[in-house]
């Protein structure tokens, strides 16, 4: 299982690294966006998985999964939520300010000096 | 969400929407306090709530929302972060390290007895600005033009 | 603990480590300038009538009065220590400590301290400069410099080393208007921090073998020190930081250029005290050193040299300072090489009298001399800037007449720099040539082959130093007066700022007769602590100065000196020529010049390349960076072989959910239009909320539900703002470059994961949460029980991250500066930018 979750990984982390290195504003966002799902499974993967019942104490259960990274896990996907609005109203802001999206188009024309 | 000058015709969805919203409200809440328990919790439940107001939001529009519901967002936030930070802080009174929860059992009446927990003051706090920061990213964003 | 008697009881009470948390009267006394300091600002504001100086000039005189009363403990044998804990768990005390040496330093630093407040009094005028500015540096130069030579820890030494250095270049730059203060304050700066952070580097490696910052460890512990490997490293980063503070070859060009700074600071930070750190931090570490031959030869040789060099570009100079500043390189240099010698002492196997600690004891003695001499004649150059508007040689003269007092003050120190008779200069110079010619006894270290040399240049050095000494006042106020061309009309200065260089004087007259009175009470005890080793093996320092020593091979190289040199002054016409042969892009000043230059250039050039303003390009560097590392590590600590023990299991709905998961984001990859990569983007999101209920996870999924629901109603939303760009579709063309940095990172990131679970070498601290969570929280739900309970600090800062998020999103939407129309916006958005 953690092997195939790892390959699920590598896929999603470089399909993110792709669309991040676009032109497109907004598919940079969903690269992001894809990244954190990356991330996430990483961290519980890392872990172990399936090494027991849910985290929540039950009579007579003494094999739990790792609670740990479930925590961080949780708080990093409410960051994300967050990142993610976050990038979107700026990509909107700035195609309201621009009209674009294109990242190519957004760079400075002079170098700073 | 946006008066247009095509209607849609809309009437199921918002009357749907208006029961639904209830009961997912209902859930989210039990969700909150039964988070010490089972699964749930502050984030989840806010994220619920939330979850509900979005669907208001989209079966009717936001002033209509801002009508019914007049409730400043950002305020709840605000209000959330300080209640999180003062049940962190009541701790430093009883001369504990910061955020050190207290707990004890009580004899309520109608539910009997239960434990209450500061930490659940913690998670309301969480919860409040789930929802304030949720809805106010929403807002912002509906409302502009 | 004589010092300690007022604050000795709170020490004991609080005694926390191995020091007390409580300043004691001699901590005290160290930062007394520094928490004087914020007080200046307010005084020179508050009392315009009253020269803030009188203020000031309490603080260096209780200093030296307080400072004055370790003498007899000193010159007893006893040092004194105080300590404070400052950072006892890396071994950082604020020890103070307090012994010969260190005691001649700081009443050199007060007393001249004292004589340059009051001379700058009268310097400055209260109603012109910003004195405030000026004596908070000056004192916390003062504070600095003390905390230099009365610390034994070396990072706490350094600390204020450094602090020396700022304090330099804020004063320096004084009159930062001035284009040549500024190039002064900058060059001073980069020199003397870049050998202090040599020297940081040289503590830190003297630490890894003694184990201690503590400069008595490592005096104690010489014999590991000298076994480590690290030994010639660590000495010569020590030495560079000596060497740059105290000007010396190839260093010394920042002090010509630090005379920028108002004469006070001058006669003060860089002739009298700041530039002696150098020389400090060569005695103090010589116990630790001075076993080595390349110790002594690389001392001897460098001072040597400068003060060869310093004395003949000293001639050449036509500005007062100028020529002040080249012989205060020269005079360093002399004191340095004496020091080198002086190491000479421990080899020696000369029965009782082992001549070479004369070396020592005449860089003490001269250290004094040149103290009061060169602090004299800064002055009466600041006097005659002051009264003639000029200190170019070429335009002064016949100022005698004028200026009877400053003019016996700069014959008097002129003769003593010089080294003639019957002033100060004259007995350690004597002593300084003696040390010299004794090279030809010693038999160890190649001293009687090459060693030669060294009275050679020495002699050299001493003519030169003859000639610009007596140049110094002949050509001011000796020879035809051309007052009409002065800016001013020149006069003899008010009495007050006559004060010091006439009560320097004094000292150089009267230690030149009697220098004795130093002998027992200030040099034997900086000198024996320069030789622990001696001392404990219980050879004698004799300190006995005198004129007369019969005959010697000294005195006739100083007759020589003497004939040579009037030969050279009155001949000067006619060798000058040759100062103009070397070019100056060949100078030091041009190579400091030009690598300066070539730096910024060469930075620029680099930026260019690399900020091209893309934001793909800086993603790209840290992508291929992240992955190099990573596979780098892999490969160097030999992780690649990967093991799976005890996988979980995989069932064959999850095999299915994978492969949707996989196709869903490798399908947005090729979507041309947005709405679909939303809804693909959707399907990852649920397919990995999917993952978390297999995996045991049901608040994860839960929230991963919502948060997906609300993402997709966010995105949409914001869609239904931008209706031309959702429907707007882009070429896209693959980028064949961009596939192989994604798939790289990709590949990456499975081996970190397999690494990952191959190497289990810590175990998880969950363990303590499972067990823990129902007796120490109540609760059951172990994730919610460590995000409010256990870890409720993160998810405190978490709401408040979100809280932060949410407050950007409303004010980027509802605060707007400026509302544009649509047309033009992204024309006014680009110029902005552009600003």
């Amino acid at each position: 299982m953690e092997i195939f979750v790892s390959i699920i990984i590598g896929v999603l982390t470089m399909c993110a690294v792709y669309l991040v290195l676009s032109r497109s504003l907004l598919r940079i966002i969903i690269g992001t966006a894809l990244f954190s799902h990356a991330a996430h499974l990483l961290v519980l993967t890392t872990a172990g998985l399936k090494t027991g019942a849910a985290p929540v104490l039950v009579d007579g259960v003494t094999e739990y999964t790792d609670p740990l990274p479930q925590a961080l896990v949780l708080t990093a996907i409410v960051i994300s939520f967050g990142v993610t609005a976050f990038f979107l109203v700026l990509a909107y802001r700035t195609y309201q300010e621009l009209s674009t999206d294109n990242m190519e188009e957004m760079k400075g024309t002079e170098s700073y000096d | 969400m946006k008066q247009n000058s095509k209607r849609v015709n809309d009437v199921i969805l918002q009357t749907a929407s208006i029961i639904i919203f209830f009961i997912i409200v209902i859930f989210s809440i039990n969700l909150f306090f039964a988070g010490h328990y089972s699964p749930g919790g502050g984030f989840i439940g806010g994220l619920m709530t939330s979850a509900a107001l979005v669907l208001l939001l989209l079966a009717f529009d936001s002033n209509t929302l801002s009508k019914v519901l007049p409730i400043d967002y950002r305020l709840m936030t605000a209000t959330g972060l300080l209640i999180a930070l003062a049940t962190g802080l009541h701790s430093l009174f009883f001369d504990r390290p910061f955020l050190t929860h207290a707990y004890g059992k009580f004899d309520l009446p109608l539910l009997g007895e239960q434990t209450l927990h500061t930490a659940i003051a913690f998670d309301l706090g969480v919860y409040l600005v789930v929802i304030g920061v949720t809805m106010t990213i929403i807002q912002t964003i509906g409302e502009s033009e | 603990m004589k010092s300690g008697d007022l604050t000795f009881d709170l020490i004991i009470c609080t005694t926390l480590y191995e020091g007390g948390i409580f300043l004691s009267v001699l901590h005290f006394a160290i930062l007394l300038p520094l928490l004087a300091a914020p007080f200046i600002p307010f005084l020179f504001k508050g009392m315009k009538q009253i020269h803030t100086g009188w203020f000031v000039l309490v603080v260096p005189v209780v200093l030296v009065s307080y400072f004055a009363g370790f003498i007899p403990v000193t010159s007893a044998g006893d040092v004194v220590t105080e300590t404070i804990a400052w950072m006892p768990s890396l071994g950082i005390n604020f020890t103070a400590y307090v012994d010969g040496l260190s005691l001649l330093f700081a009443l050199l630093i007060t007393g001249i301290g004292a004589l340059v407040v009051l001379y700058s009094i009268y310097y400055l005028d209260k109603d012109k400069e910003s004195l405030g500015h000026f004596y908070v540096y000056l004192l916390m130069f003062m504070s600095a410099m003390l905390g230099v030579v009365l610390s034994d820890n070396m990072i706490v030494m350094y600390m204020f080393w450094e602090l020396t250095s700022i304090s330099s270049f804020l004063l320096i730059g004084y009159w930062y208007e001035k284009e040549r203060s500024r190039y002064g304050a900058q060059k001073s700066m980069l020199l003397t921090v870049f050998g202090g952070l040599s020297m940081l580097g040289g503590i830190v490696l003297l630490e890894s073998m003694v184990g201690s910052y503590s400069i008595r460890d490592m005096v104690a512990n010489s014999g590991v020190i000298a076994e480590s490997p690290f030994f010639l490293v660590a000495m010569i980063l020590i030495l560079l930081g000596a060497f740059t503070k105290s000007a010396q070859f190839p260093f010394h060009i920042w002090l010509p250029d630090a005379m920028e700074a108002p004469t006070p600071v001058s006669a003060y930070l860089h002739s009298a005290t700041m530039v002696k750190a150098g020389l400090y931090l060569v005695a103090r570490m010589s116990p630790v050193f001075q076993e080595s031959p390349v110790w002594l030869w690389t001392i001897a040789a460098v001072g040597m040299f400068t003060m060869f060099w310093g004395s003949f570009n000293a001639v050449k100079q036509t500005d007062l300072k100028g020529i002040l500043a080249f012989s205060t390189v020269s005079q360093l240099g002399l004191i340095m090489s004496l020091l080198g010698l002086g190491a000479a002492a421990l080899h020696y196997d000369g029965i009782d009298d082992n001549i070479f600690i004369v070396a020592t004891i005449a860089a003490i003695f001269h250290l004094i001399n040149h103290a009061t001499f060169k602090g004299s004649l800064f002055m009466m150059a600041g006097i005659v800037d002051h009264e003639t508007g000029t200190r170019d040689i070429r335009k002064l003269g016949g100022l005698m007449t004028v200026m009877p007092i400053t003019f016996t003050i700069a014959v008097i120190g002129s003769l003593s720099m010089a080294g003639l008779p019957p002033f100060n200069g004259f007995l350690s110079k004597e002593m300084f040539l003696k040390a010299t010619t004794k090279v030809f006894s010693a038999d160890f270290f190649a001293l009687e082959t090459i060693g030669i040399l060294l009275p050679v240049v020495a002699f050299l050095g001493s003519v030169f130093t003859f000639i610009y000494s007596i140049m110094l006042f002949t050509r001011t106020f000796m020879g035809e007066a051309k007052f009409d061309q002065l800016p001013k009309k020149p006069h003899e200065a008010p009495i007050g700022m006559l004060i010091s260089p006439v009560i320097l004087a004094l000292l150089v007259v009267g230690l030149g007769f009697f220098p004795n009175v130093l002998s027992n009470t200030l040099i034997k005890p900086a000198v024996e602590s320069i030789y622990p080793t001696l001392v404990a093996q219980g050879q004698n320092v004799k300190v006995d100065i005198y004129f007369w020593h019969g005959l010697t091979p000294e005195l006739y190289m100083t007759i020589g000196v003497i004939l040579l040199g009037s030969l050279l002054f009155w001949q000067m016409n006619k060798w000058m020529g040759i100062y103009n042969r070397i070019p100056h892009r060949l100078t030091l000043n041009g190579v400091y010049d030009g690598t300066l230059v070539w730096s910024n250039k060469a930075a620029y050039r680099f930026k260019d390349n690399y900020m091209t303003g893309f934001i793909r390009s800086y993603l790209i560097y840290i992508f291929v960076f992240l992955s190099g590392m990573m596979l780098f590590s892999i490969w160097w600590f030999d992780m690649y072989q990967f093991s799976f023990e005890n996988m979980a299991e995989i069932a064959p709905y999850e095999y299915v959910l994978g492969a949707v998961v996989i196709l869903a984001a490798l399908a947005i990859l090729f979507m041309k239009s947005r709405l679909p990569s939303i809804i693909l983007l959707g399907v990852v999101g649920y397919g990995v909320a999917l993952f978390f209920v297999f995996f045991g996870a049901p608040d994860l999924a839960l929230t991963q539900l919502v948060i997906e629901t609300v993402s997709v109603a966010l995105f949409l939303l914001v869609f239904y703002h931008m209706p031309d760009i959702s429907k707007k579709e882009t070429r896209m063309r693959f980028k064949v470059g961009n596939a192989i940095v994604a798939v790289l990172v990709g590949v990456t990131v499975t081996l970190l994961s397999f690494m990952a679970l191959t190497h289990k070498s810590l175990s998880s601290i969950s363990e303590y949460h499972i067990e823990n969570v129902y007796d120490l929280a109540a609760g059951k739900n172990m994730v919610n029980v460590i995000l409010v309970d256990f870890r409720g600090f993160d998810t405190l800062f978490e709401i408040v991250v979100l809280g932060i998020a949410a407050l950007g999103i409303y004010t980027m939407i509802k605060f707007r500066t400026t509302r544009r129309t649509k047309g033009d916006g992204a024309n006014e958005a680009k110029q902005q930018t552009r600003q």
